[in-house]
């Protein structure tokens, strides 16, 4: 067991903060996961990092008032998502001005809020846990919310997944069917602002898409089926989530020692490291697309 | 005659203050099978999306069943000209038939046997069988027409309505996807609307024709509308309809052609 006590440095499942930065960990990882998949295949990952830049406005607010940075990122993305779908800037039509001029705006006020926050408060590292995450300083009593936001993010995407699927193979046939195809991308929309608040939790406002996108995006790479996507998904976001953890908590050890590395480093790096593994196998072909099907159907062009 | 399955009247579109159609009377039986045939940007697709219940019509009346169509409508099905999916969204053959019976619906839903071999069936019925496994976003354009048509079918509609679906096939394709359609439509007494700019790969099954130029329509049995006389009064200008070895087509004629007609070229043929 000596190997395993390396790996596990002692203490480690006997720590309060680690219990619950995995129990949180877990449930944001897996409700990333999916609500991620069909933000990918919705094409709707700059929305998701759209609203990660104002979840980090959010977040700083949040700290500079002295509340919790959860329901500052709550609002403030909830909020963006209502304005996005009220404009439809989540479209690709209206992006670049999006991009330029709004999300500039909203990190810089950012900047201000920590900047006033931290010079009142002399609190150090506040910059640091809004921007890259803290997770192994969520208080015990905002718990039962972050699970509760979680829940209700991941059961609506779940209600929804059937019609998101058909939408997104075409709004016209949804629309013809009696889908109603705006207010379930505006509830869409605001499932994915939840997740977006609650990955900033686990690793930082401005990192948190990578834990909505990077599973994601390896998911859709290697499965096949819309279930076995969203496993998939789940199961590599949980998996990064918790190594981090380990891997954080052992590094207390490494260099300079004394001082922790953060979490949001060792997930986005696993996540990324995933993402990138997938490139290494070889593209499979498909033995049917190559002949068509109708070959012995034509007769000769005479 | 059997009962109407459709029936248009006197139906007009505007959009932006442009006409779009105007006019429009037409009515399809069941297991008939319509084309739809005009120059690109006639109006074809805003036609099939009035019959969708898409667009709404500015004046005039759609009946289905001779009643105005319910919000959902499972007696119509709709092939689009073009998906909206990558390839690497995570939706397979079978994922995207199986949505033609329940992609509508809320909630989550558990696999069973019934629904697998249904789908089955489905596919084999449009010969997709093989790629039932693939991603959809993977397959060629004529293997995505085939898995649509097995979507669109298997809620069991008296109506199908396909848009362009022989858009940017190769020959062998385009008459795989009309001969499957064909099939359907007499052995399962299915009517189609199908809209395309080349009427000829439909010739040998089209019962009748709605014939699309400058917002108006022309319809009846195909020996009846193309005739250069129906025509040109549709285009507001003279054409010509040249029939080569069983083919047809429809020209422009280029003499003559006066300042009004050309301006009516403008509005319907260009558009």
């Amino acid at each position: 067991m000596n190997v395993f006590r390396y790996v596990v440095e002692p203490g480690f499942f006997g720590s309060g903060p680690v219990h619950i930065a995995l129990a949180v960990g877990t449930v944001v990882a897996v409700t990333s996961a999916v609500v991620g998949v069909f933000t990918v295949m919705r094409g709707q990952s700059f929305a998701g990092h759209s609203l990660a830049d104002i979840a980090t406005t959010g977040g700083s607010g949040a700290f500079l008032i002295g509340i919790n940075q959860f329901w500052g990122y709550l609002a403030f993305g909830a909020g963006a998502a209502a304005f996005m779908e009220m404009i439809g800037i989540q479209r690709r039509r209206g992006r670049d001005v999006a991009t330029g001029v709004v999300l500039g705006a909203a990190l810089g006020l950012a900047a201000l809020f920590l900047y006033l926050g931290t010079e009142y408060s002399s609190t150090t590292g506040a910059s640091f846990t809004i921007l890259f995450g803290s997770i192994f300083v969520i208080t015990s009593s905002t718990v039962p919310a972050l699970i509760a936001s979680a829940l209700l993010a991941l059961g609506t995407v779940l209600a929804l997944a059937r019609v998101l699927l058909l939408t997104s193979l075409s709004p016209d046939i949804a629309a013809a069917r009696g889908v109603p195809v705006r207010a379930v991308g505006a509830a869409f929309l605001m499932a994915l602002a939840v997740s977006v608040a609650l990955s900033a939790v686990i690793i930082g406002a401005v990192l948190s898409t990578a834990l909505l996108i990077g599973p994601a995006a390896t998911a859709l790479r290697v499965a096949k089926g819309p279930v076995r996507a969203a496993a998939v998904a789940a199961g590599l976001g949980t998996a990064a989530t918790w190594l981090g953890i380990l891997l954080a908590y052992d590094s207390y050890y490494w260099p300079p020692a004394g001082r922790g590395w953060p979490v949001s480093f060792f997930v986005v790096t696993l996540i990324t490291g995933a993402y990138l593994v997938t490139y290494l196998r070889r593209p499979e072909r498909r033995p049917s697309a190559q002949e068509s099907p109708d070959t012995e159907q034509v007769c000769s062009p005479a | 005659m059997s009962a109407e399955l459709l029936r248009l009247d006197g139906v007009g579109v505007r959009l932006g203050g442009r006409e779009i159609l105007r006019d429009v009377s037409l009515s399809i039986r069941p297991g008939e099978f319509t084309g739809l045939i005009g120059p690109n940007g006639a109006g074809k697709t805003t036609l099939l999306r009035i019959i969708l219940g898409l667009q709404p019509v500015t004046r005039g009346s759609v009946l289905v069943d001779g009643a105005p169509r319910p919000p959902r409508d499972a007696s119509i099905g709709y092939v689009p000209q073009k998906l909206g999916i990558e390839p690497d969204t995570p939706l397979r053959v079978r994922d995207v038939v199986s949505l033609g019976l329940d992609g509508h619906k809320f909630g989550i839903r558990l696999p069973s046997r019934a629904r697998r071999e249904r789908v089955d069936d489905m596919l084999a019925a449009v010969g997709a069988r093989r790629y039932a496994d693939a991603r959809v976003g993977e397959l060629s354009g004529g293997e995505q027409q085939r898995v649509m048509i097995a979507h669109a079918l298997i809620g069991r509609p008296r109506l199908l309505l396909l848009d362009e679906p022989l858009a940017n096939l190769d020959i062998s394709s385009e008459q795989g996807i009309v001969s499957v359609l064909a099939r359907l439509a007499r052995a399962e007494g299915i009517a189609v609307l199908l809209s395309a700019h080349d009427m000829n790969p439909l010739m040998p099954v089209m019962d009748r024709i709605v014939y699309v130029a400058a917002g108006r329509v022309a319809v009846g049995r195909t020996d009846e509308v193309i005739q250069p006389e129906v025509l040109s009064r549709l285009y507001g200008q003279h054409v010509d309809v040249i029939r080569v070895h069983g083919r047809v087509l429809v020209v422009a004629a280029p003499e003559g052609v006066d300042e009004a007609e050309a301006a009516a070229e403008d509005a319907g043929v260009i558009l």
